[in-house]
């Protein structure tokens, strides 16, 4: 898709249009060339040329020097260096300040972290982060984590086989997913069960045992997603619905307990309920306004697509 | 017998059977000398016997008489020529062949290396058929008072003819090798397909298009057969080095072996550069190598 916009391929159908400008319009037989469509694009190894010192890199694209683009992105001190010589992280700055030389109207980065280890991956993400706020530019990120686009994107498009499932804000996307897939892809505890129907919305009986009441009417089988800051650990005696405890691990000053069928992030603080190891027994609690219900959408894993404005 | 040594190499163990490992790698060292010792005699024996057929003062006599100094001449001037059409023409077209898809594509590189597998007397053939007086082209050529055969300019096409097809499949194959990425990456920054020709995949297939542009000069150095049909050998004007070795032949052996030597270094020569060229350059483009082994070769 970045590259159908980037002007690097050319789609069957549809039109591609920035402000009042059309890039490719496939009725009207329009096809800008890459070059001619002012966008900086990055994409997933960040295509740095390799026989080229980083000033040099820059320098492509503006046709001249450009030590304040290095500066700005932080990297002034390696404006000799070979792009070899460089960390992931430096990498990727440079190839945004390349792209900036050119002066761009849109920014397009694909998969910005896939070629980064994990350690490196947080802290250039929230080093992009920064960034981009600071430009003030239109931005099209495409990424397979939901992490990555939540912590960048103002909207986020989910893309499932090339069809866009749903296109919301993060929050939005977390609080009331289109279907069973952007549930998955935020990382919710999505299960099956069979609703019934009562005035106050329905309850669900859950295919591996259990009960849970939603606010939301329906009927016959269905998904449920829940997000796992959203259960609550309660007495198993008093519990309609109980899972065991298979790990237990702390992480982001919280923790993360993995059951059977389910997944919970809970406040280290909260964690008043006795006897949290693993092969005990738990019961759960959750707010019916946050059991959401889905319709069923069987498919293979999805494609986001995080767009930042 | 190394078979029955590899064996007892496995077996390992018994005190008995202990010398046989050693001893089959022994053999197998021995062998392997004396197999290497034949063939590069073979290959270097005719060298050195050239460079050793007279006394170093007598090559210098042979290759400063008028005959040497003529062919000379003719094949610095006819290879400088046909090396820099070569360049100029073959490398867009490998670029174009190597980036772009369109039907009849594989045919169009098959054709390019037929005349890797004509005998050079074909070729010269061929040519003289194609464009000498009485040939396809003749006509024409008569018509814009060109005369082509048996001149300085058909020295030049033969090199080019049977020269050119090595440049152009090495250098089809150093642009296929370029990443695709990196020319997307430059024409979103503004670069038109010329200056991603230019400034990107010439520079990234430099190594392989400076050891295929070796190979092809080295070919149109030594080129013979089709130049002696099509050009003639006529001193100072058609006869190129190859040439007056071969016209020396009969009258003066001595002449010819100066020639030999002179010719032997110049390929050489274009060997040795051809190895260091490729060499130096893969491993400074190359982004996958540590900082420690990189540094030992930095590209001037």
């Amino acid at each position: 898709m970045l590259r159908a916009v980037a002007g690097l391929e050319r789609p069957q159908a549809g039109r591609i249009a920035l402000g009042g400008e059309v890039w490719f319009d496939a009725r009207r037989g329009i096809h800008v060339s890459a070059e001619r469509r002012r966008v900086g694009y990055l994409p997933q190894d960040y295509g740095l040329f390799p026989h080229l010192s980083v000033a040099a890199n820059v320098r492509f694209a503006g046709r001249r020097d450009r030590p304040d683009l290095l500066e700005r992105v932080g990297i002034a001190h390696l404006a000799q260096a070979r792009p070899q010589q460089l960390s992931g992280g430096e990498r990727q700055r440079v190839a945004l300040a390349r792209a900036l030389a050119r002066e761009p109207r849109l920014l397009l980065l694909d998969e910005p972290f896939g070629a980064l280890d994990a350690i490196t991956r947080r802290q250039v993400r929230d080093e992009l982060a920064e960034i981009l706020v600071t430009l003030q530019l239109p931005t099209l990120l495409v990424t397979h984590a939901f992490d990555d686009a939540g912590a960048l994107a103002q909207r986020i498009g989910v893309l499932d086989r090339g069809r866009l499932v749903q296109l919301a804000a993060p929050a939005e996307l977390l609080r009331s997913p289109a279907n069973v897939l952007v549930a998955a892809l935020t990382g919710a505890n999505v299960l099956e069960g069979t609703a019934a129907r009562i005035p106050s919305g329905s309850t669900v009986r859950l295919g591996g045992g259990g009960m849970l009441a939603s606010s939301t009417s329906a009927e016959g089988p269905v998904q449920i997603a829940v997000q796992p800051w959203e259960l609550e650990l309660a007495d198993p005696a008093s519990s309609a619905l109980t899972d065991s405890v298979v790990s237990v691990r702390a992480e982001r000053g919280g923790l993360v307990i993995r059951l059977t069928r389910f997944t919970i992030h809970t406040q280290l603080d909260r964690n008043g309920y006795p006897a949290i190891e693993e092969g005990s027994t738990v019961g759960l609690r959750v707010s019916p306004s946050n059991v959401r219900v889905l319709r069923p959408d069987p498919s293979q894993p999805p494609g986001t697509e995080a767009d930042v404005t | 017998m190394s078979t029955a040594a590899g064996r007892g190499t496995e077996l390992g163990g018994g005190n008995s059977a202990a010398w046989r490992p050693a001893l089959g790698r022994l053999t197998l060292v021995a062998g392997a000398t004396v197999v290497i010792a034949v063939v590069m005699a073979f290959l270097l024996l005719p060298i050195v016997a050239l460079f050793t057929y007279q006394p170093v003062h007598d090559l210098f006599t042979g290759i400063g008489a008028r005959v040497a100094t003529d062919a000379i001449i003719v094949s610095v001037k006819t290879n400088a020529i046909a090396f820099a059409l070569m360049i100029a023409f073959g490398t867009p077209f490998a670029y174009i062949l190597a980036r772009r898809q369109f039907p009849g594509r594989s045919v169009v590189i098959t054709l390019v290396e037929v005349p890797l597998v004509m005998p050079p007397a074909v070729a010269g053939l061929a040519l003289l058929v194609a464009f000498g007086r009485f040939g396809l082209l003749g006509h024409t050529e008569r018509l814009l008072g060109i005369d082509l055969a048996f001149t300085q300019a058909a020295v030049v096409i033969a090199i080019l003819f049977v020269a050119s097809p090595f440049y152009l499949r090495g250098a089809i194959a150093a642009f296929e090798a370029v990443d695709q990425t990196l020319l997307d990456v430059a024409g979103t920054l503004g670069a038109g397909p010329a200056r991603r020709m230019v400034r990107v995949a010439i520079p990234l297939a430099a190594g392989g298009l400076g050891a295929a542009a070796a190979v092809a000069f080295a070919r149109g150095i030594g080129e013979f057969g089709a130049t002696i049909l099509f050009a003639g050998s006529f001193q100072g004007t058609t006869q190129t080095l190859p040439l007056a070795v071969y016209s020396l032949f009969d009258a003066n052996l001595d002449q010819a072996v100066a020639i030999g030597v002179l010719l032997i270094i110049v390929s050489a020569a274009i060997l040795l550069a051809s190895k260091l060229l490729t060499r130096s350059w893969t491993v400074s483009t190359s982004t996958s190598r540590s900082l420690a082994g990189r540094s030992i070769f930095v590209r001037r």
